[in-house]
């Protein structure tokens, strides 16, 4: 059976209103594509989970449709705070969202954990942090060889995964490179993945101690040039860091951020991205 | 050879550069740590390691990341390993020498928030959250401090504990059953601060050229304490600022490309 599906039908097919899902990039390889399409799709009551929410879920969040997110850092990468977010969680608009807070530590142990079948994650953490105080799920074990008192958090384990990739192949393996985050770890952690890839290639050319997610690992993998915009694809495209601050200005006020997401996610569609990168030269 | 025509913010930057060497492995966080750790690495310590949470180690960005994960310092970097590896291995695994971090909010104790302003449940103002910090705060051997005074930011009492600094002062750390160094050094715009080696206090050590102690104190929510041999920090060099601003023309250029698509 082909790996290979459109993305409208790879969301439909996958993501149910009220799921936990996971939309994984760290700064790099973020899944813009895939989280409009969501929001296309309208399904809501989500519970969004990842390390460093920026403008895909201020998006999610400002068109009502998050009731959960569980993150480590919620900011404009570089630029400041995220407003739709604030809104939501100041306000209360368009609905109040409840928070689950963690460090980048925590995160990335709890996906780990995930990906590895085990039901929490220990650590070394949150050594007189206050987040231990606002988040029930931070608890704590004894170490049995040594006494020690270590942190613990539930793993992490997405209903749905979507990541964004550089290339598959015809089989629908898939090659990570560069800045790699969580995505394997999340992948593996979640009961379906979807992958948007730059390219579909003969052959993935990977140095044998790649970041290769295999195709039996994944559900679905869907071909969406530029589907990272405005985050950047190592070897394909770099961020647009204008639209990140342009962001800024975008999500500062409700009624441009609502016409912002008319015009440029609902009367869009995946295909649109690839007019929004410009390619790096590539040197060989 | 001394300027004298530098800003407060350069003096920022270029004290909190001198205090790296060659020889450490520096956890370096977005903004003013990044800054100065750059400066860092192209004038006195072009062999420093610089490590950003994103996964890069030994980085040397051309210009300055917008964000921890700008492709810049991949591309750069000695070797780029996995979030996940990050922490886990090369955090908590006790390599990190330094950890060079900003704060919204500061107490006199190095504790820092980046959390919240007002109540966690209903703030007034929703910041980012601490993302790497409260365990680059506790599992780096010591943690550098950099930003700039204001009322605002270093108040007596902080919102949020977001990385645990030196707690109540004393043996706080220890008693929490944390064997790392915690805040030993703050740089702002007007001076240096060192913690107290017994209250753990932050203490004047040095005021920035043209600094008074009285605009210390105007900008500072407690009462300041100065050490009994107060220095004067030397006023950048020629080269340092040169470094510096060359370094902050070709970020602002790179980070201005046209705005593309999305709008």
């Amino acid at each position: 059976m082909s790996k290979f599906v459109e993305l409208k039908e790879a969301v439909a097919s996958t993501l149910k209103p009220g799921a936990t899902v996971a939309f994984e990039g760290f700064t790099h390889l973020i899944p813009h594509a895939a989280a409009h399409e969501v929001i296309r799709q309208n399904i809501g009551d989500l519970t969004v989970v990842r390390m460093t929410p920026d403008l895909i879920y201020d998006q999610l969040i400002g068109m009502g449709l998050v009731s959960k997110i569980v993150f480590s850092y919620a900011g404009n990468p570089g630029v400041g705070l995220l407003r739709r977010l604030r809104d939501a969680v100041e306000n209360g608009w368009p609905r109040a969202i409840e928070l689950e807070e963690h460090s980048h530590a925590a995160m990335a142990n709890a996906y780990e954990a995930g990906a590895a079948g085990l039901p929490f994650a220990v650590f070394r953490g949150y050594k007189g942090a206050g987040l231990k105080e606002v988040t029930p799920t931070i608890r704590s074990v004894t170490c049995p060889y040594t006494g020690e008192e270590l942190a613990t958090v539930p793993a992490i384990r997405p209903d749905v995964t979507f990541i964004h990739a550089q290339k598959a192949d015809r089989k629908g393996n898939v090659l990570i490179e560069g800045i790699v985050g969580v995505q394997k770890e999340a992948v593996l952690a979640a009961d379906k993945a979807i992958v948007t890839v730059e390219e579909v290639v003969d052959e993935l050319d990977a140095h044998p101690n790649a970041c290769v997610l295999p195709s039996w690992t994944l559900h679905g993998v869907c071909e969406v040039p530029g589907g990272a915009h405005p985050s950047y694809a190592h070897g394909y495209y770099t961020r647009d860091n204008a639209a990140y601050l342009e962001w800024d200005r975008i999500a500062a006020d409700r009624e441009r951020f609502r016409s912002w997401m008319q015009a440029h996610v609902l009367n869009a569609g995946a295909a649109d991205f690839a007019a929004r990168i410009k390619p790096v030269e590539v040197t060989s | 050879m001394i300027s004298r025509d530098f800003t407060a913010d350069e003096m920022m930057t270029i004290a909190a550069s001198r205090v790296l060497s060659n020889e450490d492995v520096c956890f370096v966080g977005i903004g003013a740590p990044s800054a100065a750790c750059n400066v860092a690495r192209l004038t006195h310590a072009p062999d420093i390691t610089l490590i950003y949470e994103s996964g890069t180690i030994g980085t040397a960005p051309d210009v300055l990341p917008l964000s921890i994960g700008d492709g810049e310092l991949c591309e750069t970097a000695l070797t780029t390993v996995s979030v996940p590896e990050m922490f886990r291995y090369w955090l908590q695994g006790g390599w990190v020498t330094i950890g060079f971090l900003g704060a919204a909010q500061i107490d006199r104790f190095g504790n820092i928030n980046t959390t919240v302003i007002g109540d966690y449940a209903a703030p007034t103002v929703r910041l980012p959250g601490g993302g790497g910090a409260p365990e680059i705060a506790s599992a780096s051997r010591e943690v550098y401090i950099t930003m700039k005074q204001s009322t605002r930011g270093f108040v007596e009492t902080i919102d949020f504990y977001t990385s645990f600094g030196h707690g109540e002062g004393g043996d706080h750390r220890q008693r929490l059953g944390i064997s790392t160094k915690g805040p030993s050094l703050l740089v702002t715009d007007l001076g240096i601060w060192r913690p107290d080696p017994q209250t753990k206090e932050f203490t004047v050590v040095s005021l920035h050229p043209g600094v008074t102690r009285q605009d210390m104190q105007d900008t500072v929510g407690w009462q300041v304490r100065f050490a009994p041999e107060l220095e004067q920090t030397v006023a950048p060099t020629v080269l340092e600022l040169e470094v510096l601003r060359d370094l902050k023309a070709r970020t602002k250029a790179a980070h201005e490309g046209a705005a593309r698509g999305a709008d």
